[in-house]
């Protein structure tokens, strides 16, 4: 954060702790949760079991859901797959990890610079400007694919890694989140008083706002990596040498069960990221959240 | 500010003068994200609209065809009509019960403590975030013996033979509305735990002198209609999500190694979405495709619609 200006957060956290709660209903809901997120996580133990299980145990018979002498075998092979994919497994790595960061980075950024004007609002087209924006968040990517792809052939960006970022950085969620975090987050006196001591308005931006609004930009990273790694682009991909790693994994995973541990392997590697950078910013995610709400 | 302008002219010209730049730099700041939201969203919706009026295949410049698309989709696409029964099961079943499950499981988390709430907040949003690891489900549904799912039920004397889960045209939608289910605690779900987390706790101390005397009572007459904001945006997500519905189906065959481009058989795991990209990538039919789309966007719009009412009473 830097030294400058600091808003006070008025986001409150409580201890769910008054009036109006027994005991015995707190201790249901936690048993409840821990049920329901034991089943929701299942899968993801699964993947994790298999990726570290020994050949022999994979083809144990019947399949055992926990792994007994685990082993790194399968991250290993996965890193040294050449002989049966067409490049090597780290150019997949490099080409996910490159529209990922490089997509992300952008989106912020632009997303971040156009929030500004439309949280403040005074000039003419804010208003229909942002209500557009409210509207398409209800368009969500796949029903607009079909034309995109089309755009995408026709401008010859097809095979690129220009068609992979490009679409991702017309989403309105994160502008709208930013935007509405901004409202917020900052007051106009603020702004005002920063005018007046001679800052330009893409300084005011720059130096003020967003130092201020760091959750947001936090939670807008969350949300443009995670459908980007999860390889949003990957339809406007054939060509071998721009393919990213959830192609690479079905077509490791088509292999069958020959390949299930070093599948489950790629799984993990392809789980890992989104869920260790939520981690770390979930308080933060929450805190923009709580800003996101549609007012009519 | 323009009622007295005669009053201060010069003083205003200047405050004018300095505004305009300032309204310049807004546009300049608006820019490039604009430029991208005109292409990639503005422009597909409004030519989507032209071109479903018409017969285009990508080589040749398009061709007037009039409502023959629309038609062709009610009177002679059986592909269609199955396309649209299994959107429709995901709008009006799995849509609602993920926007009531995140709802729910929301408001539980929200009654716990701070540590534990972070806890369960990050488990049960593990599966939004992994959501694209379909190969772990294609283990789990696998068609022979060592799927799990099918060593399972064995085990336990259920079956007897193990079931094709993602072959067989008669279990293939359950398991894409399960998948679809375990990915449901998405964007709505954050929103709603951050919702919850922001109503003053003063307006509990308040009710419970009113007379508000358990959980229940407490959700429906003051944590509700004060989160109306919330339960429109996760309206919203959740519409965007449940119409668009179908790649699940599509990448588990695919990593099911069940057809090159995870079509189910007999097209029983098809939705609008789905389809419309097949006609559209593969196909290259793009006036039907974008016919089928903007059906779609009429279908979304009148749900939103419908939706807004009925959560006006917690909108202010």
């Amino acid at each position: 954060m830097s030294k400058g200006l600091k808003i006070k957060n008025p986001f409150r956290s409580h201890a769910g702790e008054y009036m109006n709660r027994s005991k015995a209903g707190t201790f249901g809901i936690v048993v409840f949760l821990s049920l329901l997120s034991a089943f929701l996580i299942l899968p993801f133990l699964y993947s994790i079991f298999q990726s570290l299980k020994p050949i022999d145990e994979i083809f144990a018979f019947p399949p055992r859901f926990f792994v007994k002498n685990p082993t790194g075998e399968n991250y290993r092979a996965l890193f040294m797959l050449t002989e049966n994919l067409w490049i090597p497994f780290s150019r997949y790595v490099f080409n996910s990890v490159f529209v990922s960061v490089v997509g992300t980075a952008v989106y912020v950024f632009i997303a971040s610079m156009a929030a500004y004007p439309l949280a403040i609002g005074r000039f003419r087209g804010a208003k229909p400007i942002n209500e557009i924006i409210v509207q398409a968040l209800l368009f969500s990517s796949p029903v607009l694919a079909v034309v995109q792809y089309l755009i995408i052939a026709k401008t010859g960006m097809l095979n690129t890694y220009w068609a992979m970022i490009l679409p991702i950085l017309a989403a309105p969620l994160g502008l709208f989140l930013m935007r509405q975090f901004m409202i917020q987050m900052i007051p106009m006196s603020l702004i005002e008083a920063a005018k007046i001591d001679g800052a330009g308005t893409f300084m005011i931006f720059w130096r003020i706002v967003m130092p201020n609004v760091k959750p947001a930009w936090l939670t807008l990273i969350i949300f443009t990596f995670q459908p980007i790694w999860a390889g949003a682009g990957a339809i406007y991909i054939y060509d071998e040498a721009h393919k990213v790693l959830p192609t690479v994994l079905g077509q490791i995973a088509a292999g069958g069960l020959a390949r299930a541990g070093v599948g489950a392997a790629a799984a993990v590697v392809l789980m890992a990221p989104p869920i260790l950078l939520f981690l770390f910013t979930q308080s933060k995610v929450l805190e923009t959240m709580a800003a996101s709400g549609i007012k009519e | 500010m323009k009622s007295n302008s005669g009053k201060k002219p010069a003083a205003m010209s200047v405050y004018k003068k300095h505004y305009g730049r300032e309204v310049r730099v807004y546009y300049l700041m608006m820019a490039p994200f604009g430029v991208l939201f005109v292409i990639f969203v503005l422009v597909p919706v409004i030519s989507s609209i032209a071109l479903s009026l018409s017969d285009f295949n990508m080589a040749q410049w398009p061709r007037f065809s009039g409502l023959d698309n629309f038609l062709r989709m009610f009177m002679d696409d059986s592909v269609f009509m199955i396309a649209l029964k299994n959107t429709m099961i995901f709008a009006l079943f799995t849509g609602p019960v993920s926007y009531f499950l995140c709802l729910i499981f929301a408001w539980l988390v929200n009654e716990l403590g701070n540590k534990l709430r972070t806890l369960f907040t990050f488990l049960l949003y593990i599966p939004s975030m992994s959501g694209a690891v379909y190969v772990i489900w294609a283990y789990i549904f696998s068609g022979d013996q060592y799927g799990l799912l099918n060593s399972f039920l064995m085990n336990f004397g259920w079956i007897k033979e193990p079931s094709q889960w993602l072959t067989d045209p008669k279990t293939i939608m359950v398991v894409v509305i399960v998948v679809q289910l375990w990915l449901s605690l998405g964007t709505a779900f954050l929103s709603f735990i951050a919702g919850f987390k922001g109503i003053d706790p003063q307006q509990y101390e308040a009710g419970a002198i009113d007379g508000i005397s358990n959980r229940l009572q407490e959700l429906w007459h003051i944590t509700l209609p004060n989160m109306g904001p919330q339960l429109l945006f996760g309206a919203v997500m959740q519409i965007g999500a449940s119409f668009a519905a179908g790649a699940v189906g599509t990448e588990l065959l695919k990593a099911a190694g069940a057809g090159e481009e995870g079509i189910a058989t007999d097209y029983a795991a098809s939705t609008m979405t789905t389809y419309m990209a097949e006609l559209g990538t593969t196909r290259y039919e793009m006036g039907y495709a974008c016919a089928i789309a903007v059906f779609l966007f009429v279908m979304m719009v009148v749900f939103n619609g419908v939706i807004r009412k009925a959560l006006r009473r917690f909108v202010d």
